[in-house]
């Protein structure tokens, strides 16, 4: 056990014990579980927010973009503060549904605006299978941090047993509160982590952040324009993708559910005002992959970029504290996915669609011991089949983003309707799943998510206009 | 719609036009600004700037919408 192992595996044990008390005290619901009880303020929202958003993938992935294909990697910039500028008009009006008719998922909104079981069923159902393979990648993350770490001498499975054993201890005891709470340490380490190495490493090879650019550029001239390193990542396809990621952010079941526990409206858009700020640090991950590629060029996989250049120059007990940082940031975000897993299959496929007569008690006890099933099936599929889930991975923010029309549109105008929604829903992943397993992603420059998305809501507002609502948005039995 | 929620949408749409569809004059790395490629420092400035625009935004409700009914306990 190296000093960089004794850090990460104390701060994953002080974490798991911060989270552990933040929820233990109190008497647990289901609205205490899911939403924190209707009760988080604008700070807590805030780190719940940027629990879900700064994932490993934040860490690891930005400046894998950055490193492997330059400038499209800005994109990662971008369409958060987009979708902070569209969560500001539809989480209130979300909010004010929730908590006039208790709703704690994203498939309750759904049943309670279209009166239909079956779409609050098979939103859930979806929801789930994008989550799945999201949890592994945060897994996958954890595991190659601490291997990293240990200069290999622990095994991948090893790491991820453990650590993972102690998120769900926390996800189990203390529900959604734990996690926000839990969020505070991981937040201070990675911005600490992302600050020290960001700045650090331009200065300590080029001498500054300029002086790294102006290097770059005379070593790799396209590296920093569109299309950057790739050959079809124009600026059409960034701008297709930040549209469709800016809109589909809100509707990961997760972030989604954030608008239910927050205490008003009002938090909601003091959060999204403050929000775009918490990109700024994404900068910072970029200019350590830029600096990768200069220092350490060749790597295949460009996600051990970070790492590899952290460990090439600072210390060990650093190394050990970018490690930490790295394996909070994986189990805040898994312990979130998890929870809202497994709350979907208990209240939305369970109680939804198998038995609506089932008690809260019972509602708990499952949405608890899915908690157990999902994680299993995370560490499953993290272990035996590593490379089986990328590609549910690669079209997730694709396939999440078709609930868009059926959320937006619900909102604000009348006429749509449970068939409508179902129809566009179908045509939207369907497109998803033939343009990119089809290997037509990008889709004529632009991005493939963006054509079915458009596809999408095409087709649900064509049929809301052409076919009449067929039982008026009355409850079905 | 309100005459707030007009507005509202309105300071809404700069983050929209300045970091989407404004992105294809903007692609070039000269003049480098603070370090940065101007692209890059284009995509920052607006980040940056988008709060103020929210915020505005929020103003703009709070002083010509109708009061909103507040749930709050």
């Amino acid at each position: 056990m190296n000093i960089a192992l004794i850090i990460i595996f104390s701060v994953i044990l002080l974490s798991s014990v911060l989270g552990i008390c933040a929820g233990g005290r109190k008497k647990m619901n289901l609205e205490m579980w899911t939403v924190g009880g209707r009760r988080f303020g604008v700070v807590l929202i805030w780190l719940l927010n940027a629990g879900e958003i700064y994932t490993t993938f934040t860490f690891l992935g930005a400046s894998g973009w950055a490193y492997m294909k330059g400038a499209p990697a800005f994109y990662i910039l971008i369409y958060g503060t987009l979708a902070y500028t569209i969560s500001f008009f539809i989480l209130p009006v979300i909010w004010r549904l929730g908590k006039k008719y208790s709703l704690h998922t994203q498939p309750d909104y759904f049943i309670h605006r279209y009166g239909s079981r079956y779409l609050g069923v098979f939103v859930a159902i979806v929801g789930v299978v994008f989550i799945i393979p999201y949890l592994q990648l945060q897994l996958k993350g954890l595991g190659l941090i601490v291997t990293e770490a240990s200069n290999k001498t622990i095994g991948f499975n090893t790491a991820i047993l453990i650590s993972f054993f102690l998120t769900s201890i926390f996800v189990f005891t203390s529900g959604i509160r734990g996690s926000a709470w839990v969020s505070v340490v991981k937040d201070i380490m990675m911005i600490l982590a992302v600050g020290i190495v960001g700045f650090g490493v331009p200065y300590i090879y080029f001498g500054g952040i300029g002086n790294m650019f102006r290097a770059l550029i005379a070593q790799h001239p396209n590296h920093l324009t569109f299309p950057g390193a790739t050959a079809n990542m124009d600026t059409l396809w960034v701008m297709s993708t930040v549209l469709l990621t800016g809109a589909g952010f809100y509707m990961w079941p997760t972030i989604f559910a954030t608008a239910f526990s927050a205490k008003s409206a009002e938090t909601i858009k003091r959060n999204a005002i403050i929000m775009p700020l918490y990109q700024l640090p994404i900068l910072l991950v970029l200019m350590v992959g830029f600096t990768a590629l200069l220092v350490i060029p060749g790597l295949k996989d460009g996600d051990f970029a970070f790492l590899s250049l952290v460990n090439k120059t600072y210390a060990p007990w650093f190394m050990g504290f970018v490690g930490a940082a790295g394996a909070v940031t994986a189990m805040v975000p898994a312990s979130i996915l998890v929870l809202f897993a497994s709350t979907l299959i208990a209240k939305n496929v369970y109680q939804t669609g198998l038995n609506p007569r089932a008690s809260e008690e019972s509602v708990i006890r499952l949405s608890r011991f899915m908690v157990i099933v999902i994680m299993g099936a995370g560490m499953a599929f993290a272990i035996y089949f590593p490379n089986a889930l990328v590609d549910l991975l690669l079209i997730g923010y694709n396939g999440v983003s078709q609930f868009c029309p059926g959320v937006v549109l619900g909102l604000f105008w009348r006429r749509i309707h449970a068939g409508a929604v179902f129809s566009g829903l179908v045509t939207g992943l369907a497109l998803v799943f033939v343009l990119v397993f089809g290997k037509h992603d990008p889709f004529m420059g632009l991005n493939a998510g963006f054509v079915a998305l458009a596809a999408n809501f095409a087709v649900t507002i064509l049929v809301s206009w052409l076919v009449p609502s067929a039982q008026n948005s009355a409850p079905r039995k | 719609m309100q005459k707030g929620t007009k507005y509202a949408l309105l300071c809404a749409a700069v983050p929209f036009v300045t970091l989407a569809f404004a992105l294809p004059f903007v692609n070039r790395v000269e003049p480098f600004i603070l370090g940065l490629p101007f692209v890059l420092f284009w995509i920052i400035l607006w980040v940056a700037m988008t709060p103020l625009a929210l915020f505005a935004a929020y103003r703009c409700e709070k002083r010509f919408n109708l009061p909103e009914r507040e749930d709050e306990e």
